[in-house]
C-alpha cells in the first residue's frame, strides 16, 4: 500500500516535471517569434512592476536596516564597525536583493497569475479563446513571462538600493555611526563582477516566476478547489526553485568572477 | 470495441464540414467516446442529444481540435486534424464558431470587447469593429449591452452574447455546446429563436448538443418567419429537413436521422430517454 502511494507520487512528479519542462520550453521558444501581443506585455508589465514596487522596496529597506544592525554587533566585537557599510551593499547586491525579490514577486504575482489562469480554465475561457483561433500561450503566457523577466530587473536595483539606504538610516540613526563612512565603504569596495552578479539572477527569477505560475493556472482542474490548490503550488514552487536556482547561478558566477 | 453502429453509415461526402471516421477517446483509462462515425453537410444542422455525462460536449470539443482522439480521423472543411500540430489549427478554428455551456465570456472585457475578440486580434479598424458589433448584438437583441461587463448580464443573456461572438465573422460552422442547460423555459426559447433565425437567415451548418427534449424537437417543428420578426411552428406533420439527429449512449453513437425515424426507432433506450 505504503509502496503504491510512493510510486505513483513518483510518477506524479516525474510527469509534472515533464510537464513543465515542455511549458518551459514552449514558451521560452515564443519569446522569439511574432505575434506578440505589446499591450499586454505593458499591462503585466504595470501590474508586476508598478504594482510590486512599493513590497520590494519596503523589504528591502528592512533587509538591509536588519543586515546593519546585525553586522554592526558581530563587527564591533572586532572593532571593524566601519565595514558595515561594505557588508550591507554587498550582501543586498550580490544575493539578498535578488532573492528577496524573486520571492517577492512570487508571493505576490506567481499567485495572482496562477489563480487568473486558473479561473480562466475552469470557466473554460482558455478554451474560448483557442475557439476563437488565438494561441493562450501566446496571448497569455509569453506577455507575462517578457514582463516578468524585464520588471524584476528593475525591481531588483530598487530593492538594492533601498536596502543600502535602510543599511544607512540604522548605522546613523541607530548605531551613531558616520554616514559618509558608510557610503563610501558601500561605494569602493563594489566591483563590476558583483553588480553582473546581482542582475543576473533576476533574469532567471523572473522567467521562473512567470513559467511556474501560467504553469499551474493552465493546468487547473477541479473547479474553485483547484484553483486555490493551483495558486499554491505555484507559489511554493516558485519560491523553492528561485532559491535553487540562486544556488546554481552563484556557483557558476563565482567561478567565472573568483573573489579577491 | 469494433461492432458495427445500429444504422446504416452514410459514406463519407467530399462536401462534408465535418466528418468523424471511428473516433474514439478515452480520459484515465476510462472510455468517453468509443468509434464514433458520422458526418456535418452544408447547411445542415445536427442536433447532438444524449443524457448528462455521455461524452456529448467532449465530442463537440473535438469538431474544432480543442481535445484530440485516441484513435479514429476527423475531417474538418476536409482537412485531417486529429494530428494537426495546434499552431495549424488556429486559423481553421477562425473559420468555426463555438456557444459554450456558460457562455465562457472573458469577465474582465467589456460585451463590446468580448464580440470583437477575434477582430481586435486581426487589428480590423476600430469603427469598423463597432459597426460589426452592433449588428451582431442587434442580431441577438441585445445592442444596449455594448459597453457592459459580462459580471452585469444574466445567464441568458450571457449565451446570447456568446452567439454574437460566434457569429461575428460569419463562421462555415457553428458549434453549441448545450446553449440552453441551466436557463428558464422562457429563455431557453429566447435561445433556440435566435439559433433557428441563425440557421434560417445564413444556412450556417452546426452541431448543437443538448439533453432537452424541447429544444430539439423546437429546433426541428419550427422556423423563423422574417415578416412576423419570431419563430413560428412549421405545418403539422412537417419537420426542417436540414435538421437531423444524433444519438449517444455511453459513448456509443446509437442513432444518426431525421426526427421522424427517431420517433419511430425500436432501440430501447432512445425509446425510454423519449418517454
Amino acid at each position: 500500500m505504503a509502496i503504491n502511494t510512493i510510486e505513483r507520487t513518483a510518477k506524479q512528479l516525474v510527469l509534472t516535471v515533464q510537464d513543465y519542462s515542455l511549458f518551459a520550453w514552449r514558451a521560452f521558444m515564443n519569446l522569439w517569434s511574432p505575434p506578440r501581443y505589446w499591450p499586454d506585455i505593458l499591462v503585466q508589465s504595470d501590474i508586476i512592476g508598478a504594482g510590486s514596487t512599493s513590497i520590494v522596496l519596503l523589504s528591502g529597506f528592512f533587509t538591509g536596516g536588519v543586515l546593519a544592525l546585525q553586522s554592526a554587533a558581530t563587527l564591533s566585537q572586532f572593532g571593524a564597525t566601519a565595514v558595515t557599510g561594505q557588508f550591507v551593499s554587498l550582501t543586498m547586491i550580490r544575493e539578498l536583493g535578488p532573492v528577496l525579490t524573486g520571492i517577492m514577486v512570487a508571493g505576490r504575482n506567481a499567485s495572482s497569475m496562477a489563480s487568473e489562469l486558473g479561473s480562466m480554465v475552469v470557466t473554460e475561457q482558455i478554451d474560448a479563446m483557442r475557439a476563437l483561433g488565438v494561441d493562450p500561450m501566446r496571448k497569455l503566457v509569453t506577455p507575462r513571462i517578457l514582463a516578468c523577466i524585464s520588471m524584476l530587473f528593475f525591481l531588483t536595483i530598487v530593492a538594492d538600493a533601498f536596502g543600502i539606504l535602510g543599511g544607512a538610516a540604522v548605522t546613523v540613526f541607530l548605531n551613531h555611526q558616520d554616514g559618509t563612512q558608510y557610503f563610501s565603504m558601500a561605494w569602493e569596495h563594489l566591483r563590476y563582477p558583483d553588480i553582473i552578479q546581482g542582475l543576473i539572477k533576476p533574469l532567471f527569477s523572473g522567467y521562473i516566476i512567470a513559467s511556474i505560475g501560467c504553469f499551474y493556472g493552465m493546468r487547473t482542474s477541479g473547479g474553485t478547489e483547484g484553483v486555490g490548490r493551483s495558486t499554491i503550488q505555484a507559489v511554493v514552487n516558485a519560491s523553492v526553485s528561485i532559491i535553487l536556482v540562486d544556488f546554481l547561478v552563484t556557483r557558476v558566477l563565482l567561478a567565472l568572477f573568483p573573489p579577491l | 470495441m469494433n461492432e458495427p453502429p445500429p444504422f446504416a453509415q452514410p459514406p463519407p461526402d467530399d462536401r462534408s464540414v465535418v466528418a468523424f471516421h471511428d473516433v474514439s477517446i478515452a480520459f484515465a483509462g476510462q472510455q468517453i467516446l468509443e468509434n464514433i462515425s458520422f458526418t456535418v453537410a452544408p447547411g445542415e444542422t445536427r442536433i447532438l442529444f444524449g443524457p448528462a455525462g455521455v461524452g456529448k460536449s467532449v465530442l463537440l470539443k473535438l469538431v474544432n481540435g480543442l481535445l484530440r482522439p485516441d484513435h479514429g480521423s476527423i475531417l474538418l472543411f476536409g482537412q485531417e486534424i486529429s494530428s494537426m500540430p495546434e499552431e495549424m489549427l488556429f486559423p481553421l478554428r477562425t473559420r468555426t464558431g463555438m456557444v459554450f455551456q456558460e457562455g465562457a465570456l472573458f469577465d474582465s472585457l467589456t460585451v463590446r470587447d468580448n464580440v470583437a475578440y477575434q477582430l481586435i486580434q486581426e487589428r480590423v479598424p476600430d469603427d469598423e469593429i463597432d459597426r460589426r458589433v452592433r449588428e451582431a448584438l442587434r442580431f441577438v437583441e441585445l445592442e444596449e449591452t455594448f459597453d457592459l461587463l459580462p459580471g452585469s448580464l444574466s445567464g441568458g443573456m450571457k449565451r446570447r452574447v456568446a452567439i454574437a461572438r460566434a457569429l461575428i465573422r460569419q463562421p462555415e460552422l457553428l458549434l453549441y455546446d448545450s446553449p440552453t442547460g441551466g436557463l428558464d423555459p422562457v429563455t431557453s426559447t429566447t435561445i433556440i429563436e435566435l439559433i433557428v433565425k441563425e440557421r434560417d437567415y445564413y444556412g450556417t451548418p452546426s452541431i448543437l448538443v443538448t439533453h432537452r427534449l424541447q429544444d430539439a424537437f423546437n429546433l426541428c417543428t419550427h422556423h423563423f418567419d422574417a415578416e412576423l420578426g419570431r419563430m413560428v411552428p412549421l405545418p403539422k406533420g412537417q419537420t426542417d429537413p436540414s435538421t437531423t439527429f444524433l444519438m449517444l449512449e455511453d459513448g456509443r453513437l446509437i442513432f444518426d436521422g431525421p426526427l421522424d425515424e427517431l420517433i419511430r426507432s425500436e432501440n430501447k433506450f432512445v425509446r425510454e430517454f423519449m418517454e
